[in-house]
């Protein structure tokens, strides 16, 4: 078991980690050109049945081409991607057992809700019966009872993602897309949906997968998660994981708030390695078989919660470095202050602090001189 | 199945309007051009082709006949009229925009609920036929008509006026006609303005006459380019309003064209004057979207 | 609510007399019992008579509306294609040879486009008539109804035809219960814009017109061209009322539309 990812186990559900589960969804080497632009290439991944897989990107990274793939909007340029063991390369969206929710919602304006929900119904033939008992259904499912008649723009935003979802799920799909489902949400009800789409989720059994820019969206639904970058996978896994042994450089500056240091290998003793920076002195970390050479240049990643910020010089700590600090932001549930470490032209850290309690005299200010400090297993290494 | 279904399907969107159009407005213009390279003759059809399908191309090459545009360039009533109808066209364009965009101001500046009803009325007359338009003024302008009556009703005016088959009455209903479209362009884009900006102005210091120089008048430039193209391109190859409203020195290049056709029968010469009012409409046309597309790519 | 200044106000009122004042003296006239302008001579419809009687503007009326009905709906649907295609298709093989054609229309002086078509139908020796003409109008306003459609379109929402596919709609379906609805109004306006531009061409018509198709406003030319009279001011007056009616009765559906809608 690796110990830099603890939380991996805390789930039973991993049929990533399964050699025997068969894949629901695979992109066997994918890859789609826009001219000279490669929006999606070479790219290869499997979603597994019932998996909430979350694709996390910033916008032009090629996530939203990998979900039109899916859905039948694009064609790949070579590569294959395959639904349930069957080619669905050539398959066009109408008939794919996938359906989407689109980030506009794509809600028809000349229909009621009650006939959205049935036009995908409508098109498999169901009997009238059938269909009206499905939309009555659907609409229950989505807390939506009594609003069939209503037009789309008699609807509030949240309603109208309502519709869409209730309208993309009517014909069962073996697999829902839902593309940035909560942008058009404001904070309070995005966290709300964000809880419920879950509930549905393992309630209905499905596959989901999500692509979306929002890091929190992404980590709070999604058993896997995948950070893509022009084109490519960069990282796949639980949240946790990306989080905490982030692939590379940039996954860590992606996701989350990070500090790098440059630094040498110093030394190398069993799982402790220790790392010569130039404002930092020596980092002493934990870092299970390090395939990493004496001398070698890298980069030691540290969240800013993972720091202890104090007055006095800590005694017994394995890392710790003075400062001064250079700027407080209160954010309300923690406080990012900002220390610079080696002098005026040393580099500046970020630092969170929990408000645990309710005191408006803060124990930090500006231009206090404060120790900063950390475990051996808070910090990570990264090749530059 | 039902993919080739939706690919032929797809086809016919493109190809149905394509073969229409080539069939009904590229081969008549080719046909324009071989005409205006014929001799006039006094058979029916009136003309005498040089050159029979595109086999001959070599020979219709050597044997080319430019008489016809030699005519047009010799003869000082071809492009005297030619300049004419520019001169006209570009008059009527001036005194549209003269009015037009106070017009469109005061409509922008109107609230919404009025807005509403102003836009209607001004696209309004263009619904009601153009002939209607033009022959209400013939009512007016005419000696003893409504506006000699009224002025002598005043007693401002003590003899005829004789407006009509004047320029002036030429210029009264070309601007009178295509009103409607300086306004509706330039209501279009000063109605879009934020009036936000016009705000910012203020507070920066400016008196509401510069903000108006320096913010409204230069954000509304596309609207008056998009509103004297409106009014310029049709007025230039106008037929009826100088035919009815204009004298014999009124002579618009619509009118030659019409004449050569319909009264002198020489279809050639009709054809030679098509070609170079094209030419003349055209060259202005790829001039602005030239210096349409460098704006934008300086932008 | 803004208030405007007292400029503003005049320019509206001096703008939109200019307008609708000619219009009004024609209407008014058409109510005058004497033939001379200049003469008041008291309220009559006798012109009205007059007309109703005059069997060959009758007949040109007709002809014109039957004209208008067939011509507006074959460049409806040309235009309607024609928008599909330039804002649909991508490239496709001389697309801007197709755009130039559609649009040139548009530009060209109604003198060039008859002559033209003229010319073709006298090589092709097809005889003139109803349908020449029909042709005629159908390609000149066919430019006009592809921009209105246009419009829309490219104001449309791809994302609703993508759903309605992710939903099982073939393409064909999806523009048939998608598509469609949603830019009816539009090809319900460049069938108006349409039917209108054929109703009051004379130039075109002129041209490709043959013995015994006279339209209406080649009668009106004519009649015009010999002076004024009351019995045109009614002529006139009855079209500007079947006009004024129409728009009326659109703007109404449009309202009614509108209210159903929110």
């Amino acid at each position: 078991m690796r110990k830099s990812s603890p939380g991996s186990v805390r789930r039973a559900f991993q049929p990533w980690n399964d050699p025997a589960a068969k894949p629901l969804v695979e992109f066997r080497g994918v890859t789609r050109r826009f001219g000279a632009v490669t929006a999606v290439g070479d790219l290869s991944l499997s979603l597994y049945p019932r998996e909430f897989f979350a694709l996390l990107g910033p916008s032009g990274c090629g996530k939203t081409t990998l979900m039109r793939m899916l859905a039948g909007f694009e064609r790949p340029d070579a590569g294959e991607i395959l639904l349930d063991g069957v080619d669905i390369t050539a398959v066009p969206p109408h008939l794919r057992p996938v359906n989407m929710m689109f980030q506009s919602y794509a809600l028809f304006p000349h229909l009621n809700v009650a006939d959205n929900v049935a036009y995908g119904l409508k098109r498999e033939g169901l009997p009238r019966v059938e269909i009206a008992r499905r939309v009555e259904e659907m609409l229950a499912l989505v807390k939506l009872e009594g609003l069939g008649r209503r037009r789309p723009d008699q609807l509030s935003g949240g309603q109208r993602q309502r519709v869409a979802l209730a309208r993309a799920l009517a014909k069962k799909p073996k697999l829902l897309l839902l593309d940035e489902p909560m942008a058009a949400l404001d904070r309070k009800l995005r966290e709300a949906t964000q809880f419920e789409l879950m509930d549905l989720q393992s309630e209905l059994g499905m596959t989901f997968m999500v692509v979306t820019h929002d890091q929190d969206e992404a980590m709070t639904m999604a058993d896997r998660m995948a950070v893509m970058d022009h084109g490519k996978l960069v990282q796949i896994g639980p949240p946790d994981v990306i989080y905490e042994a982030p692939a590379n450089r940039h996954v860590a500056e992606f996701v989350g708030d990070i500090n790098l240091f440059e630094g040498r290998v110093a030394a190398i003793e069993g799982d402790l390695v220790k790392v010569e920076t130039s404002f930092a002195g020596t980092i002493e970390l934990d870092e299970e078989a390090p395939a990493l050479g004496v001398g070698e240049p890298v980069l030691v990643g540290l969240r800013p919660e993972k720091i202890d910020l104090g007055h006095d010089e800590p005694i017994g700590v394995a890392n710790k470095v003075a400062g001064e600090i250079w700027d407080i932001g209160y954010l309300g549930d923690f406080t990012m202050i900002q220390v610079m470490i080696g002098g005026e032209d040393g580099q500046l850290l970020k630092v969170a602090l929990a408000n645990r309690t309710r005191r408006i005299a803060r124990p930090f200010a500006w231009e206090d001189k404060v120790w900063l400090s950390w475990d051996i297993e808070a910090g990570l290494v990264l090749r530059p | 199945m039902a993919v080739s279904v939706a690919t032929s399907a797809r086809r016919l969107v493109v190809a149905v309007p394509y073969l229409w159009l080539l069939l009904f407005f590229l081969a008549p213009f080719v046909i324009v051009l071989r005409m205006a390279l014929s001799d006039a003759a006094t058979a029916l059809p009136p003309y005498a082709p040089h050159f029979e399908g595109l086999s001959t191309i070599g020979s219709f090459l050597s044997q080319l006949d430019l008489e016809n545009f030699s005519l047009i360039t010799d003869d000082p009533l071809y492009w005297q009229s030619y300049l004419y109808s520019l001169r006209i066209a570009a008059l009527t364009t001036l005194i549209a925009l003269g009015i037009g965009y106070p017009l469109a101001y005061a409509m922008a500046a109107a609230s919404r609920r009025w807005q509403g009803l102003l836009l209607v009325l001004v696209i309004l007359p263009f619904w009601t036929s153009f002939l209607i338009r033009v022959y209400a003024w013939i009512g007016i302008l005419r000696p003893e008509g409504l506006l000699d009556m009224v002025l002598g009703g005043l007693g401002l005016a003590g003899e005829p006026l004789r407006l009509l088959n004047t320029e002036t009455a030429v210029l009264i209903g070309m601007v009178y006609s295509y009103l409607p479209f300086m306004v509706l362009p330039l209501f279009t884009t000063l109605e879009k303005l934020d009036r936000s900006l016009l705000e910012a102005a203020a507070d920066l210091g400016s008196t509401p006459l510069t903000a108006f120089l320096t913010v409204t008048l230069p954000l509304s430039l596309p609207g008056i380019l998009a509103g004297c193209a409106l009014v310029f391109i049709p007025a230039v190859g106008e037929f009826v309003i100088p035919d009815l409203l204009g004298g014999p020195d009124t002579v618009m290049i619509g009118k030659v064209l019409w004449n050569e056709f319909f009264s002198n029968r020489d279809w050639p010469l009709a054809s030679a004057v098509a070609i170079v009012l094209l030419i003349v409409l055209v060259l202005p046309l790829v001039l602005l979207q030239r210096a349409r597309l460098a704006r934008g790519g300086a932008a | 609510m803004r208030r405007l200044g007292p400029g503003l106000v005049l320019v509206l009122v001096a703008g939109f007399a200019f307008l609708y004042l000619p219009i009004l003296a024609l209407i008014a006239y058409s109510f005058n019992a004497s033939r001379l302008v200049t003469v008041w001579g008291g309220f009559s419809t006798h012109w009205y008579g007059a007309l109703m009687a005059n069997q060959p503007l009758l007949d040109a009326a007709w002809l014109s509306v039957r004209l208008g009905l067939v011509s507006a709906t074959f460049a409806t649907v040309l235009g309607t294609l024609a928008a599909l295609a330039l804002v649909r298709h991508g490239r496709f093989v001389g697309r801007t040879l197709f755009s130039g054609m559609v649009l040139a229309p548009l530009v060209m002086p109604e003198v060039v486009t008859g002559l033209s078509l003229l010319l073709l139908f006298v090589a092709v020796d097809a005889e003139r008539g109803f349908w020449t003409v029909t042709i005629a109008h159908a390609t000149f306003s066919l430019g006009f109804a592809c921009i209105v459609v246009q419009s829309r379109l490219a104001g449309f929402d791809r994302s609703l035809e993508e759903a309605a596919q992710d939903l099982g709609a073939t393409p064909l379906v999806t523009f048939a219960t998608v598509t469609l609805p949603l830019i009816w109004p539009a090809v319900a306006a460049a069938w108006m814009l349409a039917f209108t531009l054929s109703l009051d061409d004379l130039v075109i018509a002129s041209f490709t017109t043959g013995p015994g198709a006279t339209t209406l406003p080649m009668r009106l030319y004519s009649a015009v061209k010999l002076g004024v009279s009351p019995e045109i001011n009614a002529a006139c007056t009855i079209m500007i009322g079947a006009v004024a009616l129409a728009v009326i009765a659109a703007s109404l559906l449009l309202k009614r539309e509108q209210v159903a809608g929110s």
